[in-house]
């Protein structure tokens, strides 16, 4: 591994402007990088040839004056959004082989912005998962272990592959997407940054449907600036998704200037709950001690809805996956297996081609959809999402920006949680509130817990107010100096 | 509320998922187990309250009704494991 490997976005712009490498040097150094730390199974599929390609063309734009937002960053694309020309599963067997005739709205705004594409990334199937177990391509692993141990930890989940490939510098930055904490949690497991925007800021256009009410792409990087770079390359309005927001997307680095002096951060008292390890709400504590120092005024909230949040997502997320992964019929495009009869083709079909945690979603998801069930639980629990959608709210009538821990737990072992689907689903009890709502969040790494694996905080802000997120994110980076790095990276340690 | 074996036998042909014997049986469990959790909502009180449609207030766009897109069919076809003739090809569904 080179030094470059280490670089953040920020400087390796720098740096490329300065003529000190090239795009070429650096995204070399990217794809040994990736061959290296291949155990990690963070890419289904490594595209160094279009990444080569794509680094020469970047170097061009440069010297003719012409460099973009992201011009000559190597980037992991979650292997949920479509790529023109280049395999995209979804990690699942239904998608096996799938190659898009068509680029994605986020990725094709990412490429005009200079990025360049080492491969597609792995994540849970259909993005239905919490430690990036149910892969059709396998687990992938996270970079970091626990202190005298070697056993294998999970990266969390869905959006494992992008926040593995990050944190083991084999890629300098990764897209995920957050349906319920996909981006945030596994942020917090790796030792990294990841953004969900607002609901509405970044087009779901060509991006593999889970939950259409939920989904939303965003950026995994290993500094709060290189995610508000790569945050602005990523949105904007966009005419072929109908839920994307004519607003204009603002200089998302402008608002890193350190100043929270006067702000309130709220403390959601309803966060503090019964069996968090108490490393986790230490981290908290101290996050708070951080803000205080830095002149925000910390004030305690309540989202009282709060413990309703986690059972009315595993209605409304499987009902909406359900009705979207319809579409995978053996006809248009995937996996057939033939049958005796049209039925019995689709059933063969989605019986062998879904795993079976996406099995199990849409099983729930036609229950509670179903005729005489609908408004006991769909109705029910659309209704609680509008409740706490109020209660974030209220709350932001007297607070700016809202600090929670991002998990219940640090990385835990693969193997671990497996057996108990809600245990599983636990592990989001801190980001779904924010999902439901469609507001923002990030998770910054803070510190290492007792087992030396990376812990993460989360802040939540006011619908499209991103900017404010990433101004406090970036005083909690600049207070936990989190500098450690994970045992399996490229290079070593 | 929970299922049984026959509900889940009903629910997998509804959603068309083939479903062995042994599988309806353990997703009868785990599916009860997570129909039990989400029981919880039924101790909120949610009358007079909308359902949430979306969580960012606004008015569908609309637009000209006129085609904008389209006349690809190799590539709307490309990915289906059986074409022909600028069509997908389903099995014989009528005798």
């Amino acid at each position: 591994m080179s030094n470059l490997n280490n670089l953040t976005i920020s400087d390796a712009l720098d740096g490329m402007e300065k003529g000190d490498f090239s795009a070429r040097e650096l995204t070399e150094a990217h794809i040994s990088a990736m061959e290296e730390t291949r155990e990690l199974n963070a890419y289904i599929v490594e595209t160094p040839e279009i990444a080569l390609e794509m680094a020469d063309a970047s170097d061009k734009k440069r010297a003719a004056g012409d460099a973009g937002l992201m011009e000559g960053i190597p980037i992991a694309m979650k292997d949920l959004f479509c790529t023109e020309g280049t395999q995209t599963t979804a990690a699942s067997r239904i998608l096996d082989g799938f190659v898009p005739t068509y680029e994605s709205t986020v990725s094709g705004n990412l490429w005009n912005a200079g990025a360049v594409m080492l491969g597609k990334s792995n994540l849970d199937q259909f993005a239905m998962g919490s430690a990036n177990i149910t892969s059709y391509y396998g687990n992938v692993i996270n970079p970091w272990q626990r202190k005298d141990s070697d056993a294998q930890l999970t990266p969390g989940g869905s959006s494992g592959g992008s926040a593995a490939s990050v944190a083991a510098r084999s890629a300098m930055a990764a897209t995920g997407t957050d349906t319920g904490g996909s981006i945030r949690q596994p942020a917090a497991f790796s030792g990294i940054v990841g953004l969900k925007p607002t609901y509405g800021r970044c087009s779901r256009w060509g991006v593999v449907a889970f939950a259409s009410s939920l989904d939303q792409a965003g950026p995994m990087t290993r500094s709060v600036r290189d995610a508000a770079i790569m945050l602005e390359a990523m949105a904007g309005y966009d005419a072929k998704d109908s839920t994307s927001v004519k607003l204009d997307v603002p200089s998302y680095q402008k608002a890193l200037t350190g100043d929270i002096r006067g702000l309130k951060v709220g403390i959601p008292k309803e966060y503090r709950m019964d069996g968090t390890p108490k490393e986790i709400d230490e981290a908290w504590e101290q996050g708070i001690e951080w803000l205080k120092s830095a002149g925000a005024e910390p004030v305690e909230i309540s989202l009282p809805h709060t413990k309703y949040a986690l059972p009315a997502y595993y209605i409304i997320a499987p009902a909406e996956c359900s009705s979207n992964l319809a579409r995978y019929d053996g006809v248009r495009y995937g996996l057939r297996v033939d049958g005796e009869s049209l039925d019995d083709m689709y059933e063969r079909t989605r019986g062998e081609g879904f795993g079976d945690e996406v099995k199990r979603r849409i099983l729930i998801g036609t229950y509670v959809l179903s005729a005489g069930y609908y408004d006991a639980y769909y109705n029910k629990a659309r209704r609680v999402r509008t409740l706490i959608a109020n209660d974030f709210k209220k709350a932001y009538e007297s607070v700016d920006v809202i600090l929670t821990p991002t998990a219940p737990s640090p990385a835990f072992g693969i193997g671990e949680k497996m057996d108990d689907p809600i245990a599983m689903y636990l592990n989001d009890v801190f980001t779904v509130p924010a999902s439901l709502a469609g507001l923002p969040g990030i998770s910054v790494p803070t510190g290492l817990s007792s087992e030396g694996t990376p812990l993460g905080l989360q802040l939540l802000g006011k619908a499209f107010d991103e900017e404010t997120v990433l101004k406090v994110a970036g005083v909690v980076e600049e207070a936990a100096g989190f500098s450690a790095l994970p045992q399996l990276m490229a290079g070593g340690k | 509320m929970s299922v049984d074996k026959n509900t889940v036998a009903k629910i997998a042909r509804l959603a068309r998922i083939r479903v062995d014997e042994k599988q309806q049986e353990e997703l009868t469990g785990e599916l009860n187990q997570i129909l039990g959790w989400i029981e919880q909502l039924s101790e909120l009180d949610t009358d007079g309250v909308e359902p949430m449609t979306s969580v960012v207030e606004m008015t569908q766009p609309l637009r000209e009704d006129v085609i904008n897109d389209g006349y690809y069919v190799d590539r709307v076809t490309k990915n289906a494991p059986e074409s022909a003739h600028g069509f997908y090809a389903v099995p014989k569904v009528v005798e």
